[in-house]
């Protein structure tokens, strides 16, 4: 049973049945004025409106992208280009998600002038304004702050962040979109169709009314100037009702989620020696969690849970195709290895949790014990 | 600082978290106050060094290198 709807939410049933019909009734290219072309262009409008209402932001602040990640990219550094005469930095949260980290990279290698500067964030994994004075001294061109941390699922300080500078805040609000209300503060920002329940390989860029937005790669003759390439008319209906499912019974699965996950931080420390759970414990995303047991190998913790039943991911660096732990867990200075992110879809029941917490101590005994590691 | 290394564990091709498991055995083998290093080039230890000494309530010193250029992080035992 997959306990990572961090990584990938499964499909809602709502967006099932609507990606279902709309894959025949949605086909068309939506710029021609034909009937089934006519068509394709109502569904890519009602998708875009349904996304707006969900989210609360005007239909013509959303932009349908190809992934999350390409949301990012626009997001981030359409907001750069025009900023490049004012600043030249791009400051962002250590805990970022590799997408930001690796557009920042692309901005610096692309303009010379751009500097990429990582703003710390405290042992929860939250950004620490106070340790970031270089905010008010020397305004960056552009400030990137997630909503909440993938990994962790501390919530950041978006609006606060947003009132201490007058650079324009890119958010990514991918971990907790659907999940949660939007925070305030941002003037553009990416979201991921399949970390709620829609389908892969949609996105949503959202970009203020009046923000001053330049598209960063090479434009295209579609609807929607900030998008590029055919419209996945289906994919945005999909996920458009995937998200007004998930905003409608969000309050009621959120605090079942809620109590799992705080249950899950108790009942791990109680039952398993040596263990951290980090990130915080309040402020945080309803559906995750994430721990490190010592002297445990994440490797062998994700494949013996996994032979178990139980499908987690870690940021343990031997999981990692880098071979390099997670940046998040690096930036808190939490241990690394041993490492199980958990997070929960809207069906996961007290049940299931209960398997988890139940094999999990033999499970980390077991690694330990092979590893010469007595009762630790 | 490395003069005053009472112990130094080679963990050179070890990955983690073995560098860090030697740690926690041979901690006792050095007095309190005195110092211990990790000879290691897992990456992880960079981080899991630091963070174990904070589990274990004990002193994390810093980072230097080997002669041959591996990283070494030292820690000063306190209980």
């Amino acid at each position: 049973m997959p306990l990572d709807s961090a990584s990938a939410e499964p499909l809602h049933p709502q967006a099932r049945e609507t990606l279902l019909a709309a894959l025949d009734a949605g086909y068309a290219d939506p710029r021609r004025l034909h009937h089934d072309g006519r068509r394709a262009r109502l569904l890519l409008d009602n998708a875009r409106e349904a996304v707006a209402g969900a989210l609360d932001v005007r239909p013509d602040e959303v932009t349908f992208t190809g992934s999350g990640t390409d949301a990012v990219h626009r997001g981030l550094l359409g907001l750069l280009g025009p900023r490049l005469r004012h600043g030249t930095a791009i400051a962002h949260g250590a805990v970022e998600h590799s997408s930001v980290l690796h557009a920042a990279a692309w901005a610096s290698r692309t303009w010379p002038q751009v500097s990429v500067a990582s703003l710390p964030v405290d042992r929860l994994g939250r950004l620490d304004l106070a340790a970031a004075p270089e905010l008010l001294t020397s305004p960056p061109a552009v400030i990137a702050v997630q909503s909440a941390n993938h990994e962790v699922g501390t919530r950041q300080p978006v609006a606060e962040a947003a009132a201490l500078t007058d650079a324009p805040l890119f958010m990514d609000a991918c971990a907790s979109a659907g999940r949660e209300p939007l925070p305030q503060g941002w003037a553009a920002a990416a979201l991921s169709a399949h970390k709620w329940g829609g389908p892969a390989g949609v996105g949503v860029l959202l970009v203020r009314r009046g923000t001053r937005w330049r598209n960063p790669f090479p434009a295209d003759d579609r609807i929607d100037e900030r998008g590029v390439g055919f419209e996945n008319v289906p994919g945005a209906l999909a996920a458009a009702a995937a998200l007004q499912a998930v905003v409608a019974e969000r309050e009621e699965v959120g605090v079942r989620q809620r109590s799992l996950i705080e249950w899950v931080r108790r009942r791990v420390v109680e039952t398993v020696p040596d263990v951290e759970v980090v990130g915080d414990q309040d402020d945080r995303l309803p559906h995750l969690v994430t721990f490190s047991c010592l002297y445990v190998d994440g490797e062998a913790l994700v494949h013996e849970l996994d032979a178990a039943g139980y499908g987690v991911a870690s940021g343990s660096a031997c999981t990692a195709s880098t071979l390099e732990p997670s940046h998040v867990l690096a930036a808190m200075g939490v241990l690394t290895h041993g490492n199980i992110r958990l997070s929960l879809a809207r069906d996961t029941s007290q049940a299931q949790v209960e398997g988890f917490l139940t094999a999990l101590p033999g499970v980390v005994a077991g690694i330990r014990g092979r590893l010469g590691i007595g009762e630790a | 600082m490395a003069d005053d290394i009472a112990l130094e564990l080679d963990c050179t091709d070890l990955r983690c978290p073995l560098p860090v498991i030697e740690l926690g055995r041979r901690i006792s083998d050095v007095e309190v106050g005195h110092l211990i290093a990790v000879v290691t080039a897992d990456p992880a230890a960079r981080i899991d060094v630091p963070a174990w000494c904070r589990m274990r309530a004990q002193e994390y010193v810093g980072e230097d290198a080997t002669a041959a250029g591996v990283a070494r992080y030292v820690v000063r035992r306190l209980v």
